[in-house]
């Protein structure tokens, strides 16, 4: 993201004639000096100012008027979604790709409501990012009135932190402090609820300087005692493995834990947020673990004796049972958050910090690197007994695998992928070789189809230009979100979705097959809007895909297409996603064909 | 149609040793304790602002800890307000309780109480006031005082301990009770101890170290004071 001009506010003035004799002069350069600030409203829009902030997204509404009032007169570019969950999921994955958190308004009532699977989202993904919603007038509060919602209480459990703004001298530094608070420590969504006579109402105060409340605290380095055991019992171990979360994406530790991974020679898995923490095609990568985790990853992760957790969470879809999880294995545990540690797999070994921090602490008490040929050797020869492999017979329908590596064939190693959720999510972690941190986009805790192509709004606006971004939909999750695709073309985004359509809730399918008998309740559509044709029909570019000689010339089309477009890819309704841990399974016990379940 | 992959079956595969229990612990394989549950009393210092009762409340109930009483009430700040809770759960239970309140933003500090700390609860109760003397009897044997008397009710106020406010209520029952309302558990540290300090470390949830990586919990054993 480059690096914009900090506009700092104006010292804070005392003395009213020189207040009033500033306002009267017209700021000597406009572009850098700003107006002062006169409303609630400017000072929330200064706060955000402040920081950096260079896109917004959002939808009007009455209760947010006033802020989207003192929007209009500010550099903040603000991108007018269709729906209000498509704000959320935009602002989510900008705040991925940028590092920065995404802002997203909406009005009070369903706006605010709107938002809220977005904002679950990013909670469950601990994504940056901070909502900021219109509420009704204070005394109107509690009244049932007109599109009220108590949107602080609806949203305690799924934000980091929010706040309803009572004052509009104050209500400048909520906003600063909500946008600390999302990107301090562990990031998260925070909110900030904006009732419409707080932004209305006059104030010459302006914003204090971001920062998170006194009371928050955060601990870089872990205690460097624990630090030594930890560094021990890595030399002493025989089976090491890593295991690489979104944490370390979010704490900008990649290239640390690349380098111990490399320079100790230590197997490295990952989780789902964890994708392109580590380069997927190195050596020592054994790619994602747990459910739809590749064999070897799940056979590295069950047999390691020491595994080196790293800004993870030990979700179940990552664990499987907790009862058969590593069972062989102490852990060393690195998160920021120390209610992550041992919340779900006890840590010997718990390093509370920074990951990229602990990470180099850990580097300098190795003495040795662990003695563990045998073990890598292990590693390499589980990748060639459990490949990722798939047939491609000329008279079938197309592989999903297929079209998804034709893309990443086709793309720089920079390119973003942002997904729905579903089957067509686990062919594009599978199938998809990751090298660089922030390129994947997804919803890995709360699964929430439909997030694919909002997200890749957002992604495309924090993305370098030289970044392709593409969206891996299934026709279920694109059908929730789709119509996005009029702001993506009102606002000529660059982006190239591929909907691998099995006219299937398929991941649903999937399970019915296996768990269910085959019995298909409501998992068939039978029915598929042609989405080449719709996509014309919003003003983008459509294409259409039935057989294998098409791939690669309509993957190139649509890449060289500049502005949105969407390749409707007609691929084998019946292909299912292997290898498989069942809900709370053995990840040693993989299946890797559904009868194996 | 089944697709699948290539691979040793699952049956084939080597299998690991070891085992983890519920709480994710790695246990013998032979030995499946469950760590016992025991009560505790967790002191937090928050800022005195709307919405934290709510945001305490709302986390013990969100992530179903067993909660048997919670308290809230000023201090000698007036911008601190202290909540006290009493928590039936076991020792990671205990652990993860503590590091999720210390997690919210208006949470100051967060302590579990050593077991001598000082523990005290107040309840009325209106019993029928057929037999007046003996109920008066009763309360004193509780150090209880009469608050309310009516033709037909008596109200006593009693002060103490969970047990001892368990005990009284057995004994007023024999009068017929009308209607009891109980305070729940309000607590601090004693003597130079401090309950949750508002400058001292943010809490004690870390689990102290020993060599052989094994963290070590107080192992205390709970007991109400009275
Ligand atoms: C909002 C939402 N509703 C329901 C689900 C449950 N669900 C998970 S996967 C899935 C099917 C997804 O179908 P599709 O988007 O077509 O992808 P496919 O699995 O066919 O690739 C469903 C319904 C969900 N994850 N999110």
């Amino acid at each position: 993201m480059s690096e914009r001009a900090a506009v700092s506010p104006p010292d804070e003035q005392d003395d009213e004639q020189e207040q009033a004799e500033q306002r009267e002069q017209p700021a000597a350069s406009t572009e850098t000096e700003p107006q002062p600030v006169t409303t609630g409203a400017q000072s929330v829009i200064r706060a955000l100012e402040n920081v950096g902030v260079e896109y917004a997204f959002g939808v009007q509404g009455g209760a947010i008027m006033p802020v989207y009032d003192a929007l209009y007169d500010s550099e903040i570019t603000h991108v007018t979604m269709a729906h209000e969950q498509g704000a959320s999921h935009a602002a989510d994955a900008y705040g991925i790709v940028s590092g920065e958190p995404g802002v997203c308004l909406a009005t009070s009532g369903p706006g605010a409501t709107n938002l809220v699977t977005g904002i679950a989202d990013a909670d469950m993904d601990s994504d940056p990012m901070i909502a900021l919603t219109g509420q009704v007038p204070t005394e109107m509060v509690g009244n049932d009135a007109f599109q009220e919602t108590d949107t602080t209480g609806v949203t305690t459990p799924i934000t980091k932190a929010n706040t309803f703004s009572s004052h509009a001298d104050t209500v400048g530094d909520d906003v600063g402090e909500a946008f600390a608070l999302a990107n301090t420590g562990r990031p998260g969504p925070t909110l900030v609820d904006l009732p419409k006579d707080v932004t209305l109402s006059e104030t010459d105060r302006e914003p204090a300087e971001a920062t998170v409340p006194d009371t928050y605290e955060v601990q870089e380095r872990a205690d460097d005692e624990i630090v030594r055991a930890a560094a021990r019992r890595i030399e002493d171990s025989q089976r090491p493995a890593l295991l690489l979360g979104g944490g370390v994406i979010k704490g900008d530790a990649s290239e640390a834990c690349r380098e111990f991974a490399t320079e100790h020679e230590i197997p490295v898995v990952t989780t789902m947020p964890g994708i392109g923490s580590f380069p997927e095609d190195h050596e020592l990568a054994m790619e994602m673990a747990g459910m739809h985790g590749t064999g070897y990853a799940n056979m590295a992760i069950t047999h390691c004796d020491t595994l080196i957790g790293i800004g993870t969470r030990f979700d179940d879809r990552l664990t499987g049972g907790i009862e058969t999880f590593a069972p062989d294995a102490e852990l060393i545990h690195i998160d920021i958050d120390p209610a992550e540690i041992s919340k779900n797999i006890h840590a010997e070994y718990p390093l509370v910090g920074d990951a990229a921090t602990v990470v180099e602490q850990l580097d300098e008490e190795m003495e040795h690197s662990p003695q563990a040929k045998k073990w890598r050797a292990q590693c390499q020869q589980w990748k060639s007994e459990y490949p990722m492999a798939y047939d491609t017979p000329e008279d079938e329908p197309v592989k999903p695998q297929f079209v998804v590596e034709a893309l990443d064939e086709a793309t720089s190693d920079r390119a973003i992928v942002t997904t729905g959720v579903g089957q067509h999510q686990m062919w594009a972690c599978q199938y998809w070789t990751y090298t660089e941190p922030r390129t994947w986009v997804s919803s890995h805790g709360l699964g929430t189809m439909g997030y694919g192509f909002p997200a890749a709004v957002g992604a495309r606006l924090a993305a370098d230009d030289d970044q392709e971004v593409i969206c891996v939909e299934g026709d279920g999750s694109f059908l929730m979100t789709m119509q996005e695709l009029a702001v993506a073309v009102r606002e000529h985004l660059d982006i190239t979705v591929v909907v691998l359509n099995n006219e299937y809730i398929g991941m649903v399918r999937q399970w019915q097959d296996a768990f269910f008998e085959g019995r298909h309740s409501a998992s068939e559509y039978h029915w598929c809007p042609e989405f080449d044709t719709l996509a014309e029909a919003f003003g983008a570019k459509g294409f259409r895909i039935d057989e294998y000689d098409e791939v690669a010339d309509t993957v190139e089309a649509a890449l060289a297409y500049d502005g949105p477009s969407v390749i409707d890819a007609h691929i084998d309704p019946q292909a299912n996603v292997y290898p498989m841990v069942p809900s709370g399974g053995d990840n040693g016990q993989f299946a890797l064909s559904e009868d194996q379940l | 149609m089944t697709q699948g992959l290539e691979g040793p079956a699952p049956e084939d595969r080597p299998k690991p040793q070891g085992r983890r229990n519920a709480q994710g612990i790695r246990i013998d394989p032979e030995v499946e304790a469950e760590p016992a549950v025991r009560r505790t009393v967790i002191s937090a210092l928050v800022k005195h602002e709307p919405g934290v009762l709510s945001d305490v409340s709302g986390l013990f109930s969100r992530r179903q800890f067993n909660i048997e009483s919670l308290t809230v009430g000023p201090t000698e700040d007036d911008d601190r307000a202290r909540i006290t809770l009493v928590i039936e759960e076991h020792e990671p239970g205990i652990e993860q309780a503590k590091k999720q309140l210390r997690k919210l933003v208006p949470v100051i500090s967060v302590r579990e109480l050593a077991p001598d700390a000082m523990r005290r609860e107040l309840m009325l109760i209106k019993v029928n006031a057929t037999r007046p003397d003996q109920v008066a009897a009763v309360a004193e044997m509780y150090d209880g005082q009469t608050v309310d008397a009516s033709p037909e009710t008596v109200t006593v106020q009693v002060t103490g301990s969970r047990q001892k406010i368990e005990a009284a209520v057995e004994t007023f029952e024999q009068f017929g009770i009308r209607e009891i309302s109980r305070t729940g558990t309000t607590a601090l540290a004693r003597g130079n101890e401090e309950t949750a300090a508002t400058n001292g470390p943010a809490s004690e949830s870390t689990p102290e170290y020993t060599e052989d990586g094994t963290p070590t919990h107080p192992q205390t054993t709970p007991s109400d004071d009275d």
